[in-house]
C-alpha cells in the first residue's frame, strides 16, 4: 500500500509522538525515504518544535523568583508560631 | 531534607534562581513524596525548595497562556500559594508536577475569563485541514539561534497568536511534558481532541516559522572541487 502526501501530513504529529501503529509507521517511513517535500516538512517541525520549547523563548523576570519566594514567605510565617 | 530531592540525579541540582526542567525530568517521586509529606509535618519552609524546579516552566506556561508578564506572574504566586495551602488534598497517584500544572491552568482561565472573556471564548474550526509550509529541503536550525532577541521574540510571537485552544494543548505537551491522557484530564477535554488540537498547533506553528527560520540555518559549506 502506497500513502500520499496529504495521508503523512494528518500523521506528522502522531509519527512525532511515537503514537502510529506499527504499520501506518512503516507506510509513513516508507514514503518520506522518496518523498523530499515530506521529509523536509516532517524535519522543520520537529526543529521548530524543539526551538519553541527551549527555556530561552521564556526567560523570568528579574526578581520573579525572590518575589514568588517573598510571597510564600509571608504565607509561611503563621505556621511556624 | 532538600537535598533529598536532587541526591539520586546531580544533573538536577537546583542553581540559586528558578530552573527549568521539563516535566518529564522532576525531581525523584519518593523523594519528592518525603519532602510533601515533611512540609504536612509542620517543616513548611521545604515548599520552597519543592517548588524551585518548577518555577520556570509554569512561569513559560502562564506566559503563553496569558500573553503578558504580569498577569503571568500573578497568576504564578497564587499558583504556588494555593499549592501550599491545598497540600493536604494532594493525592500521590499523580505526580506533583501534574497537579501543580492543573492548579496553574484553572488559574490562568480564570484570570482570561476576568480579563479577556472574548479570548476565552474562541473555537476555531477544528475540522479543516490545514497544510504545512511546503518546503524542498530543511537545514537543521541550532539552538544557538536562541542567544538572539529577535529569534525569541519570533518563536514568542508565533506560539503567543496561536488560538487559546492550542496554546493550552502547546503548553501542556510541549512546555510541560504531560501525556496526551493526562493533558486530556487536566483540559476536561477526550484525549482524541488533544491529539487534534495538537496536531494542529504543531502544523500552525511550522507554516508561520519555517519560512522565517530557514534562513537561519547555518549555510553548506562549499567545497572547491
Amino acid at each position: 500500500m502506497v500513502i500520499d502526501c496529504k495521508h503523512v501530513w494528518d500523521n506528522i504529529s502522531d509519527f512525532l509522538d511515537d503514537a502510529l501503529s506499527s504499520e501506518a509507521r512503516m507506510l509513513v517511513q516508507k514514503h518520506l525515504e522518496h518523498c523530499e517535500v515530506c521529509s523536509a516538512i516532517l524535519d522543520s517541525t520537529r526543529n521548530i518544535l524543539i526551538l519553541t520549547a527551549d527555556e530561552r523563548v521564556f526567560l523570568l523576570p528579574l526578581g520573579y523568583s525572590e518575589r514568588l519566594h517573598a510571597r510564600l514567605e509571608e504565607e509561611i510565617r503563621p505556621y511556624k508560631h | 531534607m532538600a537535598a533529598l530531592l536532587f541526591a539520586e540525579n546531580p544533573r538536577l541540582t537546583p542553581r540559586a534562581t528558578g530552573t527549568h526542567l521539563p516535566m518529564s525530568q522532576s525531581p525523584d517521586r519518593n523523594a519528592e513524596a518525603q519532602i510533601i509529606a515533611a512540609i504536612l509535618a509542620g517543616n513548611t519552609h521545604l515548599f520552597h525548595e519543592l517548588i524551585r524546579p518548577y518555577e520556570h516552566t509554569v512561569f513559560s506556561m502562564a506566559m503563553v497562556l496569558l500573553r503578558n508578564p504580569q498577569d503571568a506572574e500573578d497568576v504564578m504566586q497564587e499558583t504556588f500559594l494555593k499549592g501550599l495551602r491545598n497540600l493536604h488534598a494532594y493525592r500521590a497517584e499523580a505526580r506533583f508536577s501534574t497537579w501543580l500544572v492543573s492548579i496553574a491552568l484553572n488559574e490562568a482561565r480564570s484570570s482570561l475569563r476576568r480579563h479577556r472573556p472574548v479570548e476565552s471564548l474562541d473555537a476555531s474550526d477544528e475540522t479543516d485541514r490545514i497544510a504545512p509550509e511546503l518546503l524542498r529541503d530543511w537545514r537543521e536550525v541550532p539552538s544557538e539561534v536562541l542567544e538572539r532577541l529577535e529569534v525569541r521574540n519570533l518563536l514568542r510571537d508565533a506560539v503567543t497568536e496561536l488560538p487559546l485552544i492550542y496554546r493550552e494543548v502547546f503548553v501542556l505537551r510541549e512546555l510541560q511534558e504531560l501525556t496526551i491522557s493526562e493533558s486530556a484530564q487536566a483540559l476536561g477535554i477526550s484525549p482524541a481532541s488533544v491529539k487534534v488540537r495538537l496536531h494542529r498547533a504543531r502544523i500552525m506553528l511550522q507554516r508561520r516559522l519555517a519560512p522565517q527560520l530557514r534562513p537561519l540555518a547555518p549555510k553548506r559549506k562549499r567545497f572547491p572541487w
